[in-house]
This record gives C-alpha cells, sequence and structure tokens, in this order.
C-alpha cells in the first residue's frame, strides 16, 4: 500500500475519534452521562475490545502468527494469574505473561 | 496515598507539582510500556514512524490505534479501518460528558474545552476524577493538563522505543513486544470495575474471531453492534446495580 493512502488511514481515524470527543463536549452541557444510550455505547466498544484482543490472541495477523497458540495462550493466562494474585497490579500481570511469552519463545 | 476530600490545592504551583508528582509514576510507565507496543506493531504492519507517532499523538487511545493497524494488516478497506479505529474509541464521548463539568469554570473561555478533550485519555480521567475534590475548581484545568502532556510524552516516547526496538532486538524480545498489545488490554481489562463492561467483555471475546472468520470488514463492527447490544440488553434485564 502506498504511503499516500496510509496516511489517509491515518488522519482518517484520527479525525474519527475527534468527533467522539467532539460530540463530548458538545453535550458536557446538556446530556446525562448515565442515559441508557451512553451504556450502551459503552457496552458496544467493550464488546469490540473483548472481540479484537480474542482475535489477536487466537487469530493473530502478522508476526504472531508463526508462534505456537499454545505459547500465545499460555502467556495470556500467566498474566491474568499474576495480575489478580498480586493484588491486581496491572505491571506485575503484564510483566510476568511477557517473560513466560518470551521464554517459551525462545526455547520451545 | 492516603486521601482526604479536603480542598487541599488552591495556589497554581502547587498544584502543577501534584499533578507532575502524579503523573510521572505509573501512569507514565504504564504509557510507555503500552505504546511501545504499539510503536512495534505499526512498524511490523507498514506504518512509518511519523504515521506512529501521529497516531498516538491524534488517536490517543490505545484501543483505536490497535484497531487501525490491526485491520490494516488484515487487508481490511479503508474505510472500515477508520470506522473500525473510531468505534473502538466510542467511549471518548461518555468520557467527555462527565470530565469536563468537573473543569469547567466562569473564568475560563468554555471554547478551550474543544482543544482539551483531545487530551483525555483513561489516565488522566483516572487521575482526575481521584484528585479533584482536593484542587479548587478554577486550578482543575492546570492539573488535568500538566497531567496529560507528561502522559502523551511518555506516550510518544514509547511509540519511538517500540519502533526502533523491535527490528533491533532478538526475535523473541521483538516477538513479546508486538504480543504486549493483547497482553495489556487482557490485563487490563481484566479489572474493569463494571458490570455491564465485564459482560461485553465476555461476549466479545468468542463473537470476534467467529465474526471475523465470517467477514474480515465487517467482523468486528458487528462484534461490537450484536455482542454489545446483548451484553446492554442482559445487563438491563438482570442487573441494575451499576453501569
Amino acid at each position: 500500500m502506498s504511503e499516500s493512502s496510509l496516511w489517509v488511514i491515518v488522519i482518517g481515524s484520527i479525525f474519527a475519534t475527534y468527533v467522539w470527543r467532539y460530540f463530548g463536549a458538545v453535550f458536557s452541557q446538556k446530556i446525562n452521562p448515565d442515559s441508557a444510550l451512553f451504556k450502551w455505547v459503552t457496552c458496544v466498544s467493550y464488546a469490540m475490545l473483548g472481540g479484537l484482543i480474542s482475535r489477536m490472541v487466537f487469530m493473530p495477523i502478522g508476526p504472531l502468527e508463526v508462534v505456537p497458540g499454545w505459547i500465545r495462550i499460555s502467556g495470556i493466562a500467566v498474566g491474568l494469574i499474576a495480575f489478580f494474585l498480586f493484588k491486581k497490579q496491572v505491571l506485575i500481570g503484564v510483566g510476568a505473561g511477557l517473560v513466560v511469552f518470551t521464554l517459551l519463545v525462545s526455547y520451545h | 496515598m492516603s486521601l482526604t476530600n479536603k480542598l487541599q490545592y488552591t495556589d497554581a504551583s502547587s498544584v502543577t507539582r501534584l499533578a507532575l508528582r502524579d503523573a510521572l509514576g505509573f501512569p507514565v510507565i504504564m504509557l510507555i510500556a503500552s505504546m511501545t507496543g504499539f510503536g512495534s506493531l505499526a512498524r511490523e504492519s507498514g506504518f512509518t514512524l511519523g504515521m506512529a507517532l501521529s497516531s498516538t499523538a491524534g488517536i490517543w487511545g490505545l484501543p483505536g490505534q490497535l484497531a487501525m493497524t490491526e485491520m490494516h494488516a488484515a487487508g481490511v478497506s479503508a474505510v472500515f479501518v477508520i470506522l473500525a479505529a473510531s468505534l473502538a474509541n466510542a467511549r471518548f464521548m461518555p468520557m467527555s460528558v462527565s470530565f469536563l463539568p468537573l473543569i469547567r469554570h466562569p473564568d475560563h473561555n468554555d471554547r478551550w474545552s474543544y482543544l482539551l478533550v483531545q487530551l483525555l485519555s483513561i489516565n488522566s480521567w483516572a487521575a482526575g476524577i481521584r484528585r479533584f475534590p482536593t484542587i479548587e475548581v478554577i486550578h482543575r484545568r492546570r492539573y488535568y493538563v500538566v497531567f496529560a502532556v507528561v502522559c502523551i510524552t511518555g506516550g510518544l516516547t514509547g511509540t519511538v522505543i517500540g519502533y526502533f526496538g523491535v527490528s533491533a532486538m532478538p526475535r523473541p524480545a521483538a516477538l513479546g513486544l508486538i504480543f504486549l498489545n493483547p497482553l495489556f488490554f487482557t490485563v487490563l481489562l481484566a479489572g474493569s470495575q463494571s458490570k455491564a463492561a465485564i459482560i461485553a467483555l465476555i461476549i466479545g471475546i468468542p463473537l470476534g474471531p467467529l465474526f471475523y472468520l465470517l467477514s474480515p470488514e465487517w467482523g468486528l463492527l458487528a462484534t461490537g453492534l450484536i455482542g454489545g447490544s446483548l451484553a446492554f440488553w442482559l445487563h438491563q434485564r438482570y442487573d441494575k446495580s451499576d453501569v
């Protein structure tokens, strides 16, 4: 893909994201953030996130494709276990998952 | 740190110091780490460094940045990439709505709000909500801007580190950087407080890969719309206790 069409994607994504912020600023004078519409929007974006992350783990695109599935899943599992064992410290969870993933990739 | 909800910060310089102290710890480390993952993914997906930095500063929300690079790497057409990137960050609307009234003051020109919302991220939002009860209203904007600028600087630094790191490092470490993206989000989302959000996440997990198989273009949008609506409905029906 040419560089200019990649820039279209980047700049388009920036503006399309700013739209949410813009309407947030407009509505902040009038609208109740606890309304049903906002809850629905929140649910939609979280479902997308869940879907995106699970696809990245189970069906990755790009460099992670060459890493066996069990290694990817082990990294995620160890990260989650460490996170919940150590008082929900994000950095500990991420660090543990990363170390296990990297070691497994190196020595499997 | 212990917090009382008493007004403690009533002059500009102490508010600036507070914002720097709060930002230059966990938030900035998190941003450097997470944006390192993004920088490496952006490079592997064919984006230039300028594009990666523009995305970090301009989109300023990792889910949308990831959606953009991932959808592009999957060969999806530009319109769908942009749509997915935008929707993945839809939370900025409710976040701005709940945040801006807290920093509004009669002495400030309200038009700045349209610029200030661009700085908002989950870090600055959470820090603001937590700290504002102790900061005089007129100084809250200062706290927010200082905090957010530190975060963005960290994010840009991480993006550069990841962008160059991925090719400079041994292969397992470089793969680890890219793996940081889904790992970071899984852990972060596992700590979600909102039940509706957790229901939506759990529904999205099987739907994401399934709908992707059915249609790479529509898959992520369908996951959001169908999974999110289902989660919303379930939550409205069975649980009225929280957001």
